[in-house]
C-alpha cells in the first residue's frame, strides 16, 4: 500500500496519492475546485485556467500541479473567486453563448459556473466573433460559437487505430475545433452521446435530439455545479 | 395650416407603435397610420441554425405568448420529421401540447382583458388617465384585479407543467413533447383550494363575460359602433367547423358570411395568401391572393374565429357563442369592440378545454414522440391568442434551416388596425379645434381591441429607415424626417 501525501487546502487536512494532481486530490477529499477542461482519467491540459489555486503565493492550475508533501493550497479566497469569475466572463464574451436557445442549457458546465459564481454583466466587451457551424457529420453538429477550446474532445476520443476524432485547426484567435470526417464517418449513437456529454458546453451536440430532456430534470436545474463535492456558501 | 398629431408610444399594447394623423386646413382627417417602429429579424437569424432549435429560439419573439410561436414552430417541424400535419402525433404528444396552448390562451386573454382593457371599460374611454390604468382598477375594483392576476397565474402554471417553464419553456419538440404531466400536478390543477382550481377558473371566466355583457347593455351605442367596419375574417377551424385553436383547416369568410377560402390545407398557404410591403411600416400587409392587395385583406383573432366557426365543442362556451351569434342574427359580427366579447368566450372555452384535458389519462402516460420519413419543408399554423399564426421552414441536407417565414397574428390584422384608427380619427377628430387626450386614447382603444403584439410582428426588407413625412392639404411634401 503506497503512502499518502499530507497537504492542506484552505487549512483543511487532506491526503493525496503519490503523483496525484491537486484538483483530483481535492475532489477526493471533498473540496470543490471549479474546472472546465479537466476530465477524470484523461491527460490534463491546463487550458481553461478555471482551477487556478494559490500555492506559496503563486497562482497555478490545480489540474497540472502535483501534490507535494506539506503543500498549503489556497482555494476558496476572494482573490481567486474574482479571478475565476473573470475567466468565466472572458469565455462568454469570446464566443457567442446564447443560452436561451441552446439545448445544452441546464447541462452546460460553463453556464453552471456562471450561475455558481453569480456572473452578471461581463466586465469585458463582447467580441461577437464570426463562427461557422459544421453540420456535415450525420450524428454530431459542431457549433463553434459555443466552443471554449478546452480540448476535452481532442484528448478524450480516439479511434481503434489511435487517431484523434477531433483536432484544432488554425492558430491564435482563429483556432477552431474540427472533426476528422473519415474517422467519424460511422459514429455510433452511444459514442455520439458520449461526445456530447464530454463537451462542457453546447459546441458538440447530437443531431436531432435537442431538448429531449425536460426542464427540471437537467443536471444543474436543482443543484449548482460542484454541490456534490462542496455546497455553495 | 395642416396639423400632424402623433400618438407615441401607443400604450397598453404589447410592443411599441405609434400613430400619425394628418389634418388639413379645415380640420378634416386626410391620412392616419399605425406605424410599427421596431425591427426584430428572427426570420433571418434563425437561418443556419439546426431545425430542432427553432421552437425554442423563435418563441423569444415574445414574452406574452411565446407558447404560440413555440407550438407553431413545433408543428411545422412535425412535418419535417415525418410526424404528419397536426394529427400524426401520439395522443400524449398532442394532448400535452393542447393543454399548454389552452393554458396560454387563457392567461394571455386574461391579461389583456383585466390588465389592458378593463381600465377603459370600468372608468370610460374619456376618464382621467391617472386613474384609467391597472393601478386604478386595483384600487377601485380589487376583487377584479385579483381575478385577473390569479387567472393569469393559473394559465402560467399550466404552461410551466407542460413546457417546463412559465415563459420560454422547451416542452414541444419536433414530433411531440418531452414530458408527461404528473399525477400531483393534475390533482393540483383540478382540486387545489380556491381560487387556483379549474372550477373557479370557469366561474371567473363566466363572471368576466357577465361583466362585459353588462357593460355592453349600458353602452351598446359605443360598443356596437366604435371602430366598426365590414371585413373578411380568417381562421383555422376544425374539419367539422368547430372552434379548434390548436389545429384545423384554413377558412375565410367575407363580411356577409360567404365562404371565400374553403377549408383548405394550410401546408399550401402560399397558394392563397400573399404579403405586401409598405415603406412606412416594418409590418407587412397580408392578403388573400384571389382578391388582390386592395380587397383581399382580412381580420384574424377572437372576433374572426367567432365568425368563421360553426360551433364551439364545449357546452358553456357554446351557449355564449349562440348568444353572440344571435346578436347579429347569425350574420358575421364586424364590430371591433366585440373582439372583447369574443375573447372572453374563448377564455371560457379554454377553461373548459383545460378541464377536459386534465381529466384525460393520456397526459400521464404513453409515448411522447413519433417520427417518420424526413421532409425538407414544413408549415405550422396555430390559432394564437391574437389570431392565426403561420410558421414555415425549409431545411438543407445537413438539417440546418435555410428559409423561415413567419406571418404573425398581428401582421394579419395590420390593415384592419389601420382602418380602425382611421375610422376613429375621422369620427373623433374631424372639425375639432382642439385635440384632447381622450380623443387620442380613443385611437389607442381601437388598436387595443386587436390586442396587437407589435413586437412579434415586425419585418424589414433591406434597409428600413423610419420616415416621418408632413404633407400640406395639396399633398405637397413640406417636411420630412428620416432616422436609420
Amino acid at each position: 500500500m503506497s503512502e499518502k501525501i499530507k497537504f492542506t487546502i484552505d487549512g483543511k487536512q487532506c491526503l493525496a496519492k503519490k503523483g496525484q494532481n491537486v484538483l483530483d486530490a481535492a475532489l477526493e477529499n471533498g473540496v470543490y475546485i471549479p474546472f472546465l477542461c479537466h476530465v477524470k482519467g484523461v491527460k490534463q491540459a491546463g487550458s481553461c485556467r478555471i482551477c487556478n489555486v494559490k500555492v506559496a503565493g503563486r497562482t497555478m492550475t490545480a489540474c497540472t500541479t502535483p501534490v507535494a508533501p506539506g503543500m498549503e493550497v489556497e482555494n476558496d479566497i476572494p482573490e481567486l473567486h474574482d479571478l475565476r469569475l473573470a475567466i468565466i466572463e472572458a469565455l462568454f464574451v469570446e464566443g457567442n453563448h446564447f443560452c436561451p436557445s441552446c439545448e445544452k442549457s441546464g447541462n452546460c458546465e460553463l453556464q453552471a459556473l456562471a450561475y455558481r459564481y453569480q456572473m452578471m454583466v461581463p466586465r469585458f466587451p463582447y467580441s461577437f466573433p464570426q463562427k461557422e457551424i459544421d453540420a456535415s457529420n450525420s450524428k454530431i453538429l459542431i457549433d463553434r460559437n459555443r466552443c471554449v477550446l478546452c480540448k476535452r474532445c481532442i484528448r478524450s476520443f480516439q479511434d481503434d487505430q489511435g487517431r484523434n476524432l477531433f483536432a484544432f485547426k488554425s492558430r491564435g484567435h482563429k483556432v477552431e475545433i474540427n472533426i476528422d470526417k473519415e474517422c467519424a464517418v460511422n459514429l455510433s449513437d452511444e459514442l455520439a452521446q458520449e461526445i456530447m456529454d464530454v463537451c462542457p458546453v453546447g459546441a458538440l451536440i447530437r443531431k436531432e435530439k435537442g431538448f429531449n430532456e425536460p426542464i427540471g430534470t437537467r443536471k444543474y436545474d436543482k443543484k449548482p455545479i460542484g454541490s456534490e463535492i462542496t455546497s455553495v456558501v | 395650416m395642416t396639423k400632424k398629431i402623433t400618438i407615441e408610444p401607443v400604450t397598453r399594447v404589447e410592443g411599441h407603435g405609434k400613430v400619425t394623423i394628418h389634418l388639413d386646413d379645415n380640420g378634416q382627417v386626410t391620412q392616419s397610420r399605425l406605424h410599427i417602429v421596431e425591427f426584430r429579424g428572427f426570420e433571418r437569424f434563425v437561418q443556419g441554425r439546426p431545425y430542432w432549435e427553432a421552437p425554442v429560439l423563435v418563441q423569444r419573439l415574445c414574452g406574452i405568448c411565446p407558447v404560440s410561436h413555440h407550438l407553431a414552430a413545433a408543428k411545422a417541424l412535425d412535418v419535417i420529421v415525418g410526424a404528419g400535419t397536426g394529427e400524426g402525433l401520439t395522443p400524449t404528444g398532442e394532448k400535452m401540447r393542447r393543454l399548454m396552448h389552452y393554458g396560454q390562451i387563457f392567461q394571455s386573454h386574461a391579461l389583456h382583458f383585466f390588465h389592458l382593457v378593463s381600465p377603459d371599460l370600468l372608468f370610460g374611454i374619456d376618464a382621467d388617465p391617472a386613474i384609467r390604468n391597472i393601478i386604478g382598477v386595483a384600487e377601485k375594483f380589487p376583487d377584479l384585479a385579483v381575478q385577473g392576476v390569479m387567472m393569469r397565474k393559473y394559465g402560467q402554471e399550466i404552461i410551466r407543467a407542460t413546457a417546463g417553464k412559465k415563459i420560454h419553456g422547451t416542452g414541444a419538440i419536433p414530433g411531440g413533447i418531452n414530458k408527461h404531466l404528473t399525477i400531483a400536478e393534475r390533482d393540483e390543477f383540478l382540486n387545489a383550494p380556491d381560487p387556483l382550481n379549474i372550477n373557479k377558473m370557469i366561474d371567473w371566466a363566466q363572471g368576466a363575460l357577465d361583466l362585459f355583457k353588462g357593460y355592453h347593455k349600458e353602452h351598446a351605442g359605443l360598443i356596437d359602433t366604435f371602430a366598426a367596419f365590414p371585413s373578411s375574417h380568417l381562421s383555422l377551424v376544425r374539419k367539422d367547423g368547430a372552434l379548434d385553436l390548436y389545429h384545423g383547416v384554413l377558412r375565410a369568410i367575407d363580411a356577409d358570411g360567404k365562404k371565400i377560402l374553403h377549408d383548405v390545407d394550410y401546408q399550401d398557404y402560399l397558394k392563397y395568401i400573399g404579403e405586401e410591403v409598405k415603406d412606412w411600416s416594418y409590418m407587412k400587409f397580408p392578403y388573400l391572393l384571389e382578391y388582390g392587395k386592395e380587397d383581399g385583406w382580412y381580420r384574424v383573432g377572437p372576433l374572426a374565429r367567432m365568425n368563421t366557426i360553426d360551433f364551439i365543442p364545449t357546452p358553456l362556451a357554446q351557449k355564449e357563442f349562440e348568444t353572440f351569434r344571435a346578436y347579429t342574427n347569425g350574420k358575421p359580427n364586424n364590430m371591433s369592440m366585440h373582439m372583447h366579447w369574443a375573447r372572453l368566450i374563448e377564455v371560457l372555452h379554454s377553461a373548459e378545454m383545460m378541464k377536459e384535458l386534465l381529466n384525460d389519462p393520456d397526459l400521464l402516460k404513453g409515448d411522447l414522440v413519433v417520427k417518420g420519413t424526413k421532409q425538407k419543408e414544413g408549415v405550422g399554423l396555430i390559432e394564437a391568442p391574437r389570431g392565426t399564426l403561420f410558421h414555415h421552414y425549409k431545411i438543407d441536407d445537413n438539417n440546418l434551416i435555410e428559409m423561415a417565414n413567419l406571418i404573425v397574428s398581428t401582421t394579419n390584422n395590420n390593415k384592419p388596425m389601420n382602418l380602425a384608427v382611421e375610422k376613429v380619427a375621422i369620427d373623433q377628430m374631424t372639425g375639432q379645434k382642439e385635440i384632447t387626450e381622450p380623443m387620442m386614447n380613443a385611437c389607442e382603444v381601437a388598436i387595443r381591441a386587436y390586442d396587437p403584439c407589435l413586437s412579434c410582428a415586425t419585418h424589414a426588407i433591406g434597409t428600413m429607415p423610419l420616415e416621418i413625412m408632413l404633407y400640406d392639404s395639396k399633398y405637397n411634401l413640406i417636411d420630412k424626417k428620416r432616422t436609420n
